[in-house]
């Protein structure tokens, strides 16, 4: 496998950086990055731990980083979470108030000690905490739950000052949304399983829709509503598809919708196979509506999925 | 009577779904079965996610309709919790299912 770290990758920019990752020759990982610039999304982090972290170190090759910030790397725990060598100096920082390390999580326990514990790092006031607490919940949840993958979820947050935004990626190397939703449902492409996952009331642990007494099928759901509210990016990537949900303009209408291809999005299903899902999202603090608002948007559009439903579902007496 | 201190059992961020499974199968039902009001007493807990309170209560709702919350009460909730528990039930009972 190769990847290659790119000067830029964000979730507005991201999709060069997906494409050019080769999968092939799974045995080895091969890391190289820009030489003069890396600057990008945690969720790219995260990425390579879960390619990583199944590997011996010896077959993981990352060359001489030359970039003036490759130190981002190490800060963020790169090299310790794959088990190789680094000459890579650093001064560390006390990390409260910017950014959360790459951080694995297997089970239910680690997952609420991780909450508890990391977010109050971001320093952020009590209504964004809810947010980013809320979201890495139901992310790292969902993969505990559903993924199947005995390395869990790789998460990492980041805060940029100048934009006055979190970043947060989550990635794993489980079964993928496909597999996942395909228990339950029967999606033929990577792109079709993307859309009943961000569809509220839709889980791969049942065919009735509202779930089960443990899933609701509306984790992804939320989260997505989350970023739409706020008007930030989210993106998903599983098997060889990616969606991503675009930025509204600020006088745009907020309109949540239960169908994903309804939101503004783009979307491709001819990327390099990716075992497992990748979710990345964007959090604007600036925008950040207090957290009991958002839920006044995300209440509308989730009960009115299930009317909208019920009523696909609806026949009428044929009288003939 | 009973009366669930869900502070104690899932903190101030309630999202343990497993915390959750738990309180309904060991005290919430058990309770009801028993003929009992249950108080959710939601004090000190800042949020709760949405599959926390899923899992918390919608089989109840699932399994004995919308007149089980007759015989359940949340008690001190904050506007956020409030909300979610308001969407979950809604969902579940505009749902039919």
């Amino acid at each position: 496998m190769k990847i290659h770290i790119p000067n830029s990758a964000f979730l507005g920019n991201i999709d060069p950086f997906f494409r050019s990752f080769d999968p092939t020759e799974p045995d080895v990982l091969e890391i190289t990055a820009n030489d003069k610039w890396i600057s990008v999304h945690p969720l790219v982090l995260s990425m390579i731990a879960a390619l990583g972290i199944a590997m011996k170190s010896s077959d993981i090759r990352c060359g001489k980083l030359k970039a003036k910030s490759k130190h981002y790397l190490v800060r963020m725990g790169l090299f310790n979470m794959l088990n190789i060598p680094s000459d890579i100096q650093i001064t560390e920082h006390e990390p409260a108030g910017r950014f959360i390390p790459i951080t694995q999580i297997r089970t239910s326990d680690e997952l609420t000690k991780f909450i508890t514990e990391m977010i109050p790092l971001l320093h952020l006031d009590k209504e964004q905490s809810k947010t980013i607490g809320y979201a890495v919940s139901e992310l790292a949840r969902n993969v505990i739950e559903h993924a199947d993958s005995e390395y869990g979820a790789f998460l990492c947050a980041q805060y940029y000052a100048k934009s006055n935004t979190i970043r947060l990626g989550i990635a794993d190397r489980g079964l993928g949304l496909k597999a996942t939703i395909n228990h339950a449902h029967s999606a033929k492409t990577d792109l079709e399983a993307i859309r009943l996952a961000l569809w509220p009331g839709i889980t791969g642990t049942t065919t009735r829709e509202g779930g089960t007494e443990q899933n609701a099928g509306a984790g992804l759901f939320f989260i997505k509503s989350i970023a739409g509210v706020n008007r930030d990016f989210f993106i998903v990537y599983s098997g060889r598809a990616f969606y991503k949900l675009l930025r509204k303009a600020p006088q745009a209408p907020l309109r949540l919708k239960a169908d994903p291809f309804k939101d503004r999005h783009s979307s491709n299903e001819n990327l390099p196979f990716w075992q497992g899902t990748i979710v990345g999202i964007d959090i604007s603090l600036d925008q950040t509506k207090e957290f009991s608002l958002l839920l006044d948007g995300i209440r509308k559009t989730y009960t009115s999925a299930v009317r909208e439903r019920r009523k696909a579902r609806y026949r009428r007496p044929r009288f003939v | 009577m009973t009366s669930i201190i869900i502070f104690d059992k899932a903190g101030a961020f309630a999202e343990n779904k497993d915390v959750a499974r738990d309180i309904r199968i060991k005290e919430i039902i058990p309770a009801l079965d028993g003929g009992e009001d249950v108080t959710l007493d939601f004090a000190g807990v800042d949020a709760a996610t949405q599959s926390f309170i899923h899992a918390l209560i919608s089989d109840i709702l699932r399994k004995r309709g919308a007149k089980a919350l007759d015989n359940i009460s949340f008690k001190s909730c904050n506007t956020t919790v409030r909300k979610i528990i308001e969407i979950v039930v809604e969902y579940m009972l505009e749902g039919g299912i």
